[in-house]
């Protein structure tokens, strides 16, 4: 469990985290997302003490990192691992080279090394990779191979520092497919740093919202999703200003998420009228289809009852693997 | 005056030295030049680490007062004219190898001049060592030594064999200088023949094999760098 209680961090006048508490359980997916400057690296940051908090603790199963040892804080690190945007691998070294760097840092004998840096490898399907260099790798193959280096010491959290961000969404997928059976086969507690919505929506369990250094809402990300109270969860749940279009009477909204969906066969807003005879209107939308795959997401506004709501949702579901959530009447 | 110098009788004296000599002074520039550099970088190149790592927000912090000394002794030593700190040097040559004088002996203020030189350019190799690898070991455990020895030097590779490619053929240049206060090599041959007894023929060969070096040096020192850069592939 990490425990972060009422953390700030102050840089010479730059108040980038504000008495900030989160609590992660072990075996979450911990999303922590917010905009560019918000303080999300600073605040991953602290819970390996790279960056040392200006006031305020960090516990890990209990342990207050802020009472270690230089030395007691290099093995707390072998426990959480961590990977980054630009996967930052060291280019001089073979990508087995790479999985094995942390384990010669303990003094791990090199065949032993190796031979554990292989499975990492195939775990993360790049067994035929080993004697590549980073240069030859693309930017979703080289994050498997952090991936696997972040695993070398058996940790028992990795930290993810905008991921994905550098990958396009089909790669953005995939990573995320690996993050989440690490987390279920590994059983390694994932905290996620994001300022993408449709990653927390892909793969976390828990969310909290960091804006300005605050955390503005924290809990599960269906409830934050299908119904976000604060001012920066709705921009983010509603990027577009989607809400600014005036609902209508009777009107509801439903948030499709698409992750990978098969959609692209289907035309799915006119066989929805054409088939249950119900009328949407796309009130927002940001989709990506990539290699016959659509990423992103639509707000639809569909008048009528409930039941003509819910048979809609059932509709839609049925059309492939899409992500249904209401949006809430109080949501504007 | 070319008239003089490409003579038949002219020419025949050129070839004869050039048999007679040559190939030594050639030897002995090359050996100069290559000893020299390799002392110039066992001294310099701990130094680079110490310029690169030292600071106040380095990986290897020193204190404050220790980094800005260590920082002003190497101004200083590059600041003082190859010529001039080649005689100053000479008490502590002959304490060392016995005489100020010849090949061997010149090789001290060779390597007293240029590895304040190599330390600068070592710190610009390590300096170029993108800091999110420094910052990604640390935060798998690794020790401020493991940094230097496993994410420093070996990511600067390329760029510290460039950079020695620079140095060794600055420090043949230096070596050529040298003939001025009694080294030996191309350099002496250069100065013997063409300065002192107007030979000029042969100061022009002497010449055209110390760009020949250079360019060798040159032409070995880039392929070598690309070859050991993994970015290249
Ligand atoms: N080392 C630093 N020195 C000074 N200011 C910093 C430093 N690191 C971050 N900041 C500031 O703190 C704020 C939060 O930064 P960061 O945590 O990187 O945000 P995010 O990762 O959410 O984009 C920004 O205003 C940034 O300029
Ligand atoms: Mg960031």
């Amino acid at each position: 469990m990490i425990e972060i209680r009422n953390l700030s961090k102050t840089f010479d006048s730059v108040e980038a985290l504000k008495n900030v508490s989160i609590t992660i359980e072990d075996g979450d997916i911990f999303g922590i997302i917010g905009m560019s400057g918000a303080g999300k690296s600073t605040l991953v940051r602290t819970i390996n003490m790279l960056e040392k908090p200006t006031d305020g603790t960090v516990l890990i199963d209990g342990v207050d990192l802020s009472l270690l040892s230089k030395k007691e804080l290099r093995e707390v690190r072998r426990n959480v691992t961590m990977i980054f945007q630009h996967f930052n691998l060291l280019q001089q070294r073979t990508c087995l080279k790479n999985v094995c760097f942390p384990l010669e840092l303990i003094g791990v004998k090199k065949d032993e090394a190796e031979k554990k840096a292989m499975e990492l490898l195939t775990l993360v399907g790049l067994p035929d990779k080993a004697d590549s260099y980073p240069s030859q790798l693309s930017g979703g193959q080289q994050q498997r191979v952090a991936i696997a280096r972040a695993l070398a010491t058996n940790p028992k959290v990795l930290l993810c520092d905008e991921a994905t961000s550098a990958l396009d969404p089909k790669t953005t997928a995939q990573i995320l497919e690996l993050i989440r059976k690490i987390n279920k086969e590994l059983n390694i507690t994932v905290v996620v740093i994001t300022h993408q919505m449709s990653v927390v929506e892909d793969v976390c369990n828990k969310v909290a919202i960091l804006d300005q250094g605050e955390v503005k809402e924290q809990g599960l990300v269906t409830d934050i999703f299908s119904s976000p109270k604060s001012a920066a969860a709705k921009r983010l749940v509603f990027p577009d200003g989607a809400s600014s279009i005036e609902r209508g009477e009777n009107e509801h909204r439903i948030r499709l998420i698409f992750n990978g969906s098969d959609t692209t066969n289907t035309p799915m807003i006119a066989k929805l009228a054409m088939e249950c005879g119900i009328a949407a209107n796309i009130i927002a939308a940001n989709t990506k289809v990539i290699e016959g795959d659509t990423y992103g997401y639509m707000v639809l506004g569909i008048t009528g009852t409930h039941e003509t709501l819910g048979r809609a949702v059932d509709f839609i579901k049925s059309t492939g693997k899409i992500e249904v959530m209401e949006v809430p009447d109080d949501v504007q | 005056m070319f008239n003089n110098v490409f003579s038949p009788e002219k020419i025949a004296e050129a070839l004869d030295i050039f048999v007679t000599e040559f190939p030594l002074a050639t030897w002995e520039t090359f050996y100069v030049t290559f000893v020299a550099t390799l002392f110039a970088v066992v001294i310099g190149l701990p130094i680079g680490v110490i310029l690169a790592t030292g600071d106040k927000k380095g990986v290897l912090p020193l204190p404050g007062w220790l980094y800005r000394v260590i920082n002003i002794i190497i101004n200083l030593l590059r600041s003082v004219p190859f010529l001039i700190l080649m005689i100053l040097v000479v008490p502590f040559t002959r304490l060392i190898v016995g005489t100020s004088i010849g090949t061997v002996a010149s090789i001290v203020p060779l390597v007293i001049a240029s590895f304040p030189f190599v330390a600068r350019l070592c710190e610009s190799s390590f300096r170029e060592v993108n800091h999110d690898l420094i910052e990604t070991a640390e935060s798998m455990g690794s020790s401020p030594f493991q940094i230097i020895i496993k994410v420093l030097v070996p990511e600067s590779v390329p760029s510290l064999i460039s950079n020695m490619t620079i140095a060794i053929t600055t420090i043949l240049g230096y070596s050529a200088m040298s003939a001025a206060i009694g080294g030996g090599g191309l350099g002496k041959i250069a100065i013997n023949y063409g300065y002192y007894r107007y030979k000029t023929l042969v100061m022009f060969i002497a010449v055209i094999f110390l760009i020949l070096l250079v360019q060798l040096f040159q032409t070995i020192g880039d392929k070598l760098a690309k070859k050991a850069d993994k970015r290249l592939l």
